[in-house]
C-alpha cells in the first residue's frame, strides 16, 4: 500500500495554522492523559493493597468507660467474655486502638542491634542506621487468631507473654524482618529500641501500618503482646461474613447493658469493610476523577479531530470528485484521509511523549510523584494514534463515497 | 451594527448544528471542571474573619534545637507554642490584647437522664479571646482576665451544647459537669464558626470543627484537662506536667496588632525575647529565624491548608480547559477559513478588516455566552458531587455570587480569545482572490 504523502503535505502547507494547533491539542492531550494513567495507576496500587487481616469477617466498636472506679484490663477481660457468648462471633480480641488502615498509629523506633541503636540516638535520627520505625500493634490473647494473620515462621504470643508492662517478645511482618536482617533470619533475635532488647518469636506475612506513609514502608509492623490499658478500647470480632451487622447490634446492646454510662459513638461501630473503605475514600474520588478527566480530555480531543476532518472533507468536495473522476478508487480517498490524520496525530503524539516527561518532571517537583516509567509513552502515544484513526473514519468515508461527477460541481 | 452581527452569527452557528454544540459542549466541560476546582480553593483559602483579619497576628518562636529535623509532612512542633514561651508572652502584655489557647476534649456528663455522658471539643483559652475574635455572646459573658488568675471554674457554652444540656433556656448560671470538676455557666456564644478555624491547630479539622465550649486555659491546666493537638517534645521532660516545660509545644498565641507601628514594636519584641532567650542557651536560632509575626492570612497561607489532592484537581481541570481551548480554536478556524468566500463578497462589498472581525468575534462570543451557561450548569453538578465527599471542606463547596459571574465571565473571555487568532487569520482573506473560485 503506498501512501501519497507528498500531496498531504502540500496541502497540510494551505492549512498550516489548523494543522499545528490540531498537533498541539494532541500533544497535550497525550501528556496529560500519559501522567493521568501514571497516577491512576498508583492509586489502584495503593487500593489493592491487602491488609493482611480477614478484612470480610471482622467488625470493630470503640467504646470508652466514662467511670474511673475499674481497672481497665479486668473490665477488658469481663467486656470480651460478654463478646465471645455473641452468636456468630467466632473469637474476638481487643486493641488499645491501632488496626490496619484505622489511621491510629503509634510508631516507634526499633534497631536490629545496640550498636545501630547507638548509632540512632547519637544522630538523633534512624535514616541510614538500619533501624527502622514500625507501626505497634498491642492486643489481647488471641489477636494473631482473630485478626486472621498468617504466621510464616515461629508461633504465636503464648498466654504468660501478656503483659501491662513492657513486652519481652514481639512478632515482626516478614517486610519488617527483611529491613532490620536482610540477609539472616529474624527469628530469635533481639529488637532494641524500648526499655529492653525484645526477642523476635515470629514473623507473620502481611499485616499493614494503620495509616500508609511513604511507600515501600507500608508493611512495617510490630506485635507486641501487651494488654491494653486504656479507658477507651476497640473490640475486634470475627464471625462469618453475612453476620457481621447481626454481631455489631449484638456487641453495642452488650456493651451498653454492662455499663449504661459508657460511650460507644455510632461512628466507632463499623465492619473492617467499613474502615478500608474510609480510609481510600479519597483515593476513589481521586480515582473517580482521573477517570474522569482522561475520558474527558479523549472525547474532547476525538471530537475535534472528527469534526476538523469533517470541515476538510466539506471544502474539499470538489477536489475529491476530481480525482475520483481521473481514476482514484474510493479506497485511495480513504486511506488518503486515514494517512493525513495519522500523520498529524502521530507528530501530536510524538510531541506528547516528550511533553508527557516534561510535565512528569514538574509534578516531581512540586508533588512529589515518583517518576513516570517510559513504557507509559509509547501505549498512550499509540493509543492516542489508534483514537485519531477511529475518529477520521466516519469523515474519511464520507469523503470516499463522494461521486466523481462532484467535480463538476462548486463547492 | 452589533445587532446585526450578532444576528448573523447566530445563523452561522445554527447552519452547523453539530460543530456548534459541540464546541459549546467543549467550553462547557472545561469551563464547568475548572471552576468547580476554583471554587473550592476559593472557599478554602477565604478569609476567617473578614472584619478583623488585618489586626490579627500569629507571632511564632522557633526554641527547637539545631539539630532536630522535621520529617517532611509531619508537623513542625515550632508552629505551636510551648507554655513557657506563651506565658511569657502573655505577662509581657505588649499588644493590644492576646490570648493563648488549646484545643480540649472534655467528657460531659449531663444531669438530665435521658442523656448518656457524651464527649464534647472545645477550647481552652485566656480571657482576651473572646474580646479580640469578636466571638458573639447570646447570654451572659465572657470570663475576666482576674477568673483567669483565680483558675476559676467557669465556661462558656457553645450554642449547641447549650441547647443539648439546658434545652431552650441556655443555661447561664448553672452547672455542667465535665471531666471530673463542676462549672458554672457564665455565657453562651451565638453562632460563631470561622472557617477554617484558624486559630486551631493544624490537626484539626479546620473546615468542619466547632467548639463546643470555652475553659480558661489555668484552669485546664490546673486540673491537667485533656488537649487535642499535635503535641511534640524535643527535651527529656516525660510525664503528666511535661505540657508545662519549655520543650513540649501544644499552644497557639494570637495578638491583636491595631496600627503598623504597634506591628513594628511586636516584632522587635519578639526579635529581643528571642535574642534573651538565646543567650543563655534556651533558643539554639538566630533570633531573625527564631523569632516571626504571621498576619492572619499570612498564617493560613504559610500553613497551607489546602490538600495536595485537591491542588492536582485544580491543575488537571486547567489543564482540560487548555485542551478544549486549543480545540475551539482549531475548529473555529477551520469554520472561517471555509467561509472564506462569503468573507470576501463582503470585503468586496465595502466591509473593513475591522468589521470582519467585529463579526467573527462575536460569533465566538456567541458561543462563550452558550457555553457559559452550559458551564454552570456542569460547574453546579461538579460542586455537588464534592459536597458529597466526605472531607471537612466538602460542605463549604458551594458559589456565591462573585463566582457566578466570574465563571461567566472566564467562558465569555476564554471563548473569545480562542476566536481571536481565527478571526484575525480570517479577516486577512483578499476581497477578490476568494471571489474567482466562487
Amino acid at each position: 500500500m503506498d501512501i501519497p504523502l507528498r500531496p498531504i503535505l502540500s496541502t497540510l502547507r494551505h492549512h498550516r495554522l489548523t494543522a499545528l494547533l490540531l498537533v498541539l491539542q494532541v500533544a497535550f492531550t497525550c501528556a496529560i492523559a500519559c501522567n493521568v494513567a501514571f497516577m491512576l495507576a498508583g492509586r489502584m496500587a495503593r487500593l489493592s493493597l491487602p491488609s493482611g487481616v480477614a478484612e470480610d469477617e471482622l467488625s470493630v466498636v470503640y467504646s470508652a468507660d466514662a467511670r474511673k472506679d475499674m481497672t481497665p484490663s479486668i473490665r477488658h477481660a469481663a467486656d470480651l467474655d460478654r463478646l465471645r457468648t455473641i452468636p456468630g462471633v467466632r473469637s474476638v480480641a481487643a486493641v488499645s486502638f491501632s488496626l490496619p488502615l484505622n489511621r491510629n498509629s503509634s510508631t516507634s523506633g526499633v534497631c536490629p542491634d545496640q550498636a545501630a541503636l547507638d548509632r540512632a540516638m547519637q544522630r538523633g535520627s534512624l535514616d541510614g542506621t538500619g533501624c527502622a520505625a514500625p507501626s505497634i500493634y498491642d492486643g489481647t490473647p488471641g489477636l494473631v487468631a482473630t485478626l486472621g494473620l498468617r504466621l510464616v515462621e515461629g508461633r504465636d504470643f503464648a498466654p504468660g507473654d501478656y503483659t501491662t508492662g513492657s513486652p519481652a517478645v514481639a512478632i515482626v511482618t516478614r517486610a519488617l524482618a527483611k529491613r532490620l536482617y536482610p540477609d539472616k533470619d529474624a527469628l530469635g533475635r533481639a529488637l532494641y529500641g524500648g526499655d529492653k532488647p525484645m526477642r523476635v518469636v515470629g514473623v507473620v506475612d502481611t499485616l499493614l501500618r494503620p495509616a500508609l506513609g511513604q511507600p515501600g514502608d507500608e508493611g512495617d509492623s510490630l506485635l507486641v503482646p501487651q494488654l491494653p490499658d486504656d479507658a477507651g478500647i476497640t473490640y475486634v470480632l470475627r464471625s462469618a461474613p453475612r453476620e457481621r451487622a447481626g454481631v455489631l447490634k449484638a456487641a453495642v446492646a452488650a456493651l451498653l447493658a454492662a455499663d449504661p454510662e459508657r460511650i460507644v459513638p455510632a461512628g466507632q461501630v463499623r465492619t473492617y469493610a467499613q474502615v478500608r473503605a474510609e480510609y481510600f475514600q479519597r483515593d476513589v474520588t481521586m480515582v473517580g476523577l482521573l477517570v474522569a478527566s482522561a475520558l474527558g480530555l479523549l472525547f474532547v480531543t476525538a471530537l475535534g479531530i472528527a469534526g476538523l476532518a469533517n470541515f476538510w472533507v466539506q471544502q474539499r468536495r470538489r477536489t475529491i470528485g476530481i480525482r475520483r473522476a481521473i481514476g482514484a478508487t474510493r479506497g485511495d480517498i480513504l486511506r488518503y484521509f486515514q494517512a493525513e490524520n495519522g500523520l498529524i496525530v502521530g507528530t501530536g503524539a510524538v510531541l506528547g511523549m516528550a511533553l508527557a516527561l516534561a510535565l512528569n518532571l514538574l509534578l516531581m517537583r512540586r508533588y512529589e510523584l515518583p517518576r513516570l516509567p517510559l513504557s507509559y509513552l509509547p501505549v498512550g502515544a499509540l493509543a492516542l494514534w489508534a483514537l485519531g484513526q477511529l475518529s477520521v473514519l466516519a469523515p474519511a468515508l464520507r469523503a470516499a463515497s463522494v461521486p466523481p461527477v462532484a467535480a463538476t460541481r462548486p463547492a | 451594527m452589533i445587532g446585526y452581527y450578532f444576528g448573523l452569527a447566530l445563523r452561522s452557528l445554527r447552519r452547523a448544528p453539530v460543530m456548534t454544540a459541540l464546541m459549546v459542549l467543549a467550553i462547557g466541560l472545561g469551563i464547568g471542571a475548572s471552576m468547580t476546582m476554583v471554587t473550592v480553593l476559593h472557599v478554602m483559602t477565604g478569609d476567617p474573619l473578614p472584619a478583623r483579619s488585618a489586626r490579627l497576628f500569629h507571632p511564632r518562636l522557633d526554641p527547637l534545637p539545631e539539630s532536630y529535623g522535621v520529617r517532611a509532612g509531619a508537623p513542625n512542633p515550632a508552629d505551636d507554642f510551648t507554655w513557657v514561651d506563651a506565658m511569657a508572652l502573655l505577662r509581657a502584655h505588649r499588644a493590644v490584647r492576646q490570648a493563648a489557647m488549646a484545643g480540649g476534649l472534655l467528657l460531659v456528663r449531663p444531669q438530665r437522664a435521658e442523656l448518656h455522658p457524651f464527649y464534647a471539643t472545645g477550647r481552652y483559652a485566656t480571657a482576651d479571646f473572646f474580646a479580640m475574635f469578636g466571638v458573639p455572646l447570646m447570654q451572659g459573658h465572657a470570663w475576666s482576665a482576674a477568673d483567669d488568675q483565680a483558675h476559676a471554674r467557669v465556661v462558656v457554652l457553645g450554642r449547641e451544647l447549650a441547647r443539648k444540656l439546658f434545652g431552650g433556656e441556655g443555661g447561664v448560671g448553672r452547672t455542667v459537669r465535665m471531666g471530673d470538676a463542676d462549672y458554672r455557666v457564665v455565657g453562651v456564644a451565638g453562632d460563631w464558626r470561622p472557617r477554617p478555624q484558624f486559630y486551631a491547630d493544624s490537626a484539626g479539622k479546620l473546615y468542619s470543627d466547632a467548639d463546643e465550649f470555652f475553659l480558661p486555659l489555668a484552669t485546664a491546666a490546673e486540673l491537667n484537662l485533656a488537649v487535642t493537638g499535635n503535641q511534640s517534645g524535643w527535651g527529656k521532660a516525660e510525664g503528666d506536667r511535661a505540657r508545662y516545660s519549655d520543650n513540649l509545644s501544644w499552644l497557639q498565641v494570637w495578638v491583636q496588632l491595631d496600627t503598623p507601628a504597634q506591628v513594628a514594636a511586636y516584632r522587635r519584641f519578639l526579635a529581643d525575647y528571642a535574642a534573651q532567650q538565646k543567650a543563655p542557651g534556651r533558643f539554639e536560632k538566630k533570633p531573625e529565624s527564631a523569632a516571626r509575626l504571621y498576619g492572619l492570612m499570612d498564617w493560613l497561607a504559610y500553613e497551607n491548608l489546602v490538600p495536595a489532592d485537591l491542588r492536582m484537581q485544580l491543575w488537571l481541570a486547567l489543564g482540560f480547559l487548555f485542551v478544549c481551548m486549543v480545540n475551539i480554536v482549531a475548529l473555529l478556524l477551520a469554520k472561517f477559513l471555509r467561509r472564506s468566500g462569503e468573507i470576501s463578497v463582503r470585503r468586496a462589498l465595502g466591509a473593513r478588516r475591522r468589521d470582519i472581525f467585529a463579526q467573527l468575534g462575536l460569533e465566538s462570543v456567541a458561543i462563550g455566552l452558550a457555553g457559559g451557561v452550559l458551564g454552570l450548569l456542569i460547574a453546579q453538578l461538579g460542586l455537588w458531587s464534592v459536597r458529597h465527599r466526605p472531607d471537612d471542606y466538602a460542605q463549604l463547596a458551594s458559589m456565591d455570587v462573585a463566582m457566578l459571574t466570574s465563571t461567566f465571565a472566564l467562558a465569555v473571555t476564554a471563548s473569545a480569545l480562542a476566536g481571536l487568532l481565527p478571526a484575525w487569520r480570517a479577516c486577512r482573506v483578499a476581497p477578490a482572490l476568494q471571489l474567482k473560485t466562487l
